[in-house]
C-alpha cells in the first residue's frame, strides 16, 4: 500500500511521536468527559419530557476524542466544534449553564432562543457557532487564522471536528484544500463513527482509510484510537503543537462508534451488534476511568465524588434554567442587521453616509 | 384503508412512480433501508432493489448526478434531507438544471424534493422555505402542495414533466394532514385552486399557509365576512388568471407566505395584480410574510416569526377597513 505522506506521518501511535500525557491533563479531560456525559443524559431526559423541542444530538462515546481537541486549545485560538462535541466545547470554556440555556431556549443564554442545541458559540471569543450545513466550518476556521496572520499574530491554532459523513461535502474538500494551500495552523479531527445517520461507510466513501486523504490535501495525517483517551490526548496534543509551531494543517482521523442514535429520536438499530461488541464499541468514559485508576491518577472515591458533584450541578442548573424567562416575541426587534435599526434605517451618523 | 397522511401520500406517489416507470430512481441521504429522515421512502428500497439509493452527503454531486442521468433519459428524484441543505446543491440546480433546455434543447426531467418550512424547535437551518429563490430562475418548475391529494398527484406530475421540478413539501403538514383516499383525477398542471369561496376579500396562499388562511377565514365569519382563499399549488408557473378572477370578485387582496417578503412569491403576486388588475382593487393589496430574520429556534419566537391564523385574521381585518 502506498499511502505516501499520510502513512509516513502516521507512525506507531503513543510511542515514537506521541508526547507524554500529563496526570493533570488526563484528570481534567476525564472530569470534562464526565460532565459532558451527565449533562447530555439530562438533555435526553428533558427532550423526552417535552421540555426541549426540536432535537437533541448527543456525543456519547465520542467524548474522549472531542475533549482532546478542546483541551489543547487555549484563549486566542479558534475553535469550531460540531454535533458531537459537548466535551470539547466544555474544555474550550463552554459551560453546563449555557448549554442548558441554549437547549431550553432561555433568553439569558448566549443564543437568546434565536438558535438552539448544538448551534451555539461565541464567535467574538474564537468559539464559532456551527451552522448545520456540514463541512462549512473548516473554511471559517481558516479565515480566523488568516486574520491572525494578516495582523501578524503568531502562535494561534484553529481546531474543528467533523464526522466521516461530513467529509463527503464539497465544503469540506474546499476547506481542506484551501488550508493546505495557505499552510494554515489548523487541526481538523475526523470522528469516523462508521455511520452517518444510518448510512454505513461503504455508501459514504470508497477509499479504505480516510487518512489517505491527508496526502491529497498536502497536509499532515495522524491516526488516533477514538475511544482511548490517552491516545487521543497524545495524538491530538501533538497535532496541535505541530500546527502551533508552524508545521501547517493537521488531519487527525479516529475510528469509534457513537453509542447513541443520530439524535434522541433515533434508536440506531442499523448499527450491527457485532460492531457494538467490537473494540470500536468500548465506552471511552469507562475505559478512561479504568486507565486513570490503574495509573493511580484517580482514586475510586474521587471518581464517585466527581460523579455526585457533577450530577448535582447538572440537576441544579436544569431546575434553574427551567425557571428562566423564554424570549418574549413582543420584545424582539426582529432585525437581522447590525448596521440597520429595526425600521431598517442606517445606524450610522449622517456624516458617514 | 386508514387515513393517508401528506407524508404517506408522498411515499405512495414515489412508489407508484417507481412501479409505473422504469426510468425513475431515487437518490438521497439515508433513504435506502432506513427509509429517509422522515420515512418518505420507507420500504421502497426493499420493494425496488437498486433503485432507491443512499447517497453520500454531497448535495452538489447528488444534483449533478440527477442532471446527467436525466440527460440520458432517466427520471431521477433527489431527496434533500432538509430543504435548507439544497443550498449546497444550488449551483447544479440553478446553473445547470435550469439552463439546460434553453441552452441545448435537451430537456432535464428531474425532481428535487425539499422538506420545507418551519416546525417548532427547527431553528435557522431546518426550517427554510426556498420556493422564491428557485422560482426566480427561469427553467425551474416550483411546486408547493398544500393538501394530501395535491402532494400525491403533483409529485407524480413532477416526475412526468420534462423540466426540472423543485418540489417543496411542507414538514409541518407531514403528519397533521390526512385524507381518506387519494384522487384519481388531477387538476391541470399550473392551475391554482379556490380552496374556499368568498366575496369580501381574497387571500392568496400556498403550502402550509393555505391552512392558516382557511382558519383565519373561518374566524372572520364571526365578524360577518366571507373570505375567499386561493391555493396557488405551483408558484412557478403562477396562475395569474385565477388570482385576477378572484380579485375581480372581492376587490381586496392579501397574499400570505411563510418565506421572507423580500422579492418573494407574495411580492410577485402583488406585482402582477397591480400591473394587470389595478382597476379591480378597492384597496391597496397587502402581504403577510415571515419576519425578516433567520427562522428562530424557540417555539415562542417561531410562532410569531411565521404568519399564523390569528396574524392572517388581523391583516384581513385591517385590509377590510381600508
Ligand atoms: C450539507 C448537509 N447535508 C445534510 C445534512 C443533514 N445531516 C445532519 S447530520 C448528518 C449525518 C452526519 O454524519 P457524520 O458527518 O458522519 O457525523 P455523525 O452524525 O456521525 O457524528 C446529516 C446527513 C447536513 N447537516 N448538512
Amino acid at each position: 500500500m502506498t499511502l505516501g505522506k499520510a502513512s509516513d506521518s502516521d507512525g506507531p501511535r503513543a510511542t515514537k511521536h506521541s508526547p507524554e500525557v500529563t496526570r493533570e491533563n488526563a484528570r481534567r479531560a476525564y472530569r470534562i468527559m464526565l460532565e459532558a456525559r451527565i449533562l447530555e443524559e439530562k438533555l435526553a431526559v428533558l427532550y423526552r419530557s417535552g421540555k426541549i423541542v426540536g432535537g437533541v444530538f448527543l456525543g456519547r462515546g465520542q467524548e474522549a476524542l472531542s475533549v482532546s481537541l478542546g483541551i489543547h486549545l487555549r484563549r486566542g485560538d479558534v475553535y469550531a466544534p460540531l454535533i458531537r462535541d459537548q466535551a470539547g466545547r466544555m474544555a474550550f470554556g463552554d459551560t453546563i449553564l449555557d448549554t442548558m440555556r441554549t437547549y431550553l431556549g432561555s433568553s439569558l443564554g448566549s443564543m437568546r432562543g434565536r438558535d438552539g442545541n448544538i448551534h451555539r458559540g461565541r464567535p467574538s471569543e474564537g468559539y464559532h457557532a456551527m451552522i448545520s450545513h456540514l463541512g462549512a466550518m473548516v473554511s471559517t476556521v481558516c479565515g480566523g487564522l488568516m486574520a491572525k496572520r494578516f495582523r501578524g499574530e503568531t502562535g494561534a491554532v484553529g481546531g474543528t471536528c467533523i464526522g466521516e459523513g461530513g467529509t463527503s461535502t464539497g465544503s469540506f474538500h474546499e476547506g481542506m484544500n484551501l488550508a493546505g494551500v495557505e499552510k494554515l495552523p489548523i487541526v481538523v479531527v475526523v470522528a469516523n463513527n462508521q455511520f452517518s445517520y444510518s448510512t454505513p461507510n461503504d455508501r459514504q466513501f470508497a477509499c479504505n482509510d480516510l487518512l489517505v486523504r491527508a496526502e491529497g490535501y498536502g497536509v499532515r495525517g495522524r491516526r488516533a484510537v477514538g475511544n482511548d483517551l490517552m491516545d487521543c490526548l497524545s495524538v491530538i496534543g501533538e497535532a496541535v503543537s505541530a500546527a502551533r509551531s508552524g508545521e501547517g494543517p493537521q488531519l487527525v482521523v479516529a475510528d469509534l462508534l457513537r453509542l447513541v442514535g443520530h439524535g434522541e429520536h433515533d434508536d440506531a438499530s442499523y448499527i450491527p451488534a457485532a460492531m457494538k461488541e467490537s473494540s470500536l464499541g468500548g465506552d471511552c468514559l469507562d475505559l478512561a476511568r479504568t486507565t486513570l485508576l490503574e495509573k493511580g491518577w484517580l482514586t475510586g472515591e474521587e471518581a464517585a465524588d466527581w460523579q455526585k458533584i457533577v450530577e448535582k450541578e447538572v440537576e441544579e442548573t436544569s431546575s434553574k434554567v427551567l425557571r428562566e424567562p423564554s424570549p418574549d416575541p413582543s420584545e424582539e426587534d426582529w432585525n437581522a442587521f447590525s448596521c440597520l435599526d429595526s425600521q431598517q434605517n442606517s445606524r450610522y451618523p449622517e456624516e458617514r453616509q | 384503508m386508514s387515513a393517508i397522511t401528506y407524508l404517506e401520500a408522498i411515499r405512495l406517489a414515489q412508489q407508484k412512480a417507481l412501479q409505473d416507470d422504469p426510468r425513475v430512481f431515487i437518490y438521497g441521504q439515508d433513504i435506502g433501508g432506513f427509509g429517509g429522515a422522515f420515512k418518505a421512502t420507507k420500504n421502497l428500497a426493499k420493494e425496488f432493489p437498486g433503485r432507491v439509493l443512499d447517497s453520500p452527503i454531497s448535495e452538489d454531486a447528488m444534483v449533478g448526478l440527477a442532471i446527467g442521468a436525466a440527460v440520458e433519459g432517466m427520471r431521477p428524484i433527489i431527496e434533500m434531507q432538509f430543504a435548507d441543505f439544497s443550498t449546497c446543491g444550488f449551483n447544479q440546480i440553478v446553473n445547470q438544471a435550469a439552463t439546460l433546455h434553453y441552452r441545448t434543447g435537451t430537456p432535464c426531467p428531474l425532481v428535487v424534493r425539499l422538506p420545507s418550512g418551519g416546525t417548532p424547535g427547527g431553528g435557522p437551518f431546518h426550517s427554510q422555505s426556498m420556493e422564491a429563490i428557485y422560482a426566480h430562475y427561469p427553467g425551474l418548475i416550483v411546486m408547493t402542495p398544500a393538501t394530501v391529494e395535491d402532494a400525491y398527484t403533483m409529485l407524480l406530475e413532477a416526475v412526468a414533466l420534462d423540466d426540472p421540478v423543485i418540489f417543496c413539501e411542507h414538514k409541518f403538514l407531514y403528519y397533521h394532514l390526512k385524507a381518506d383516499k387519494l384522487p384519481e383525477t388531477v387538476l391541470p398542471f399550473g392551475k391554482a385552486k379556490i380552496a374556499r369561496q368568498g366575496r369580501d376579500a381574497t387571500v392568496v396562499a400556498y403550502s402550509a399557509m393555505v391552512h392558516e388562511a382557511l382558519a383565519a377565514a373561518e374566524e372572520l365569519t364571526h365578524d360577518g365576512y366571507d373570505i375567499e382563499v386561493v391555493d396557488l399549488r405551483t408558484v412557478r408557473p403562477i396562475d395569474t388568471d385565477t388570482i385576477l378572477a378572484s380579485v375581480a370578485r372581492t376587490g381586496r387582496l392579501l397574499v400570505v407566505g411563510e418565506a421572507w417578503p423580500w422579492g418573494g412569491v407574495a411580492a410577485e403576486v402583488i406585482a402582477r395584480v397591480a400591473t394587470e388588475g389595478f382597476g379591480l382593487l378597492d384597496a391597496p393589496p397587502q402581504r403577510l410574510n415571515a419576519k425578516e430574520t433567520p427562522v428562530p429556534y424557540h417555539p415562542a419566537l417561531w410562532g410569531t416569526h411565521r404568519p399564523t391564523a390569528s396574524s392572517v385574521a388581523n391583516s384581513l381585518r385591517q385590509l377590510l377597513e381600508l
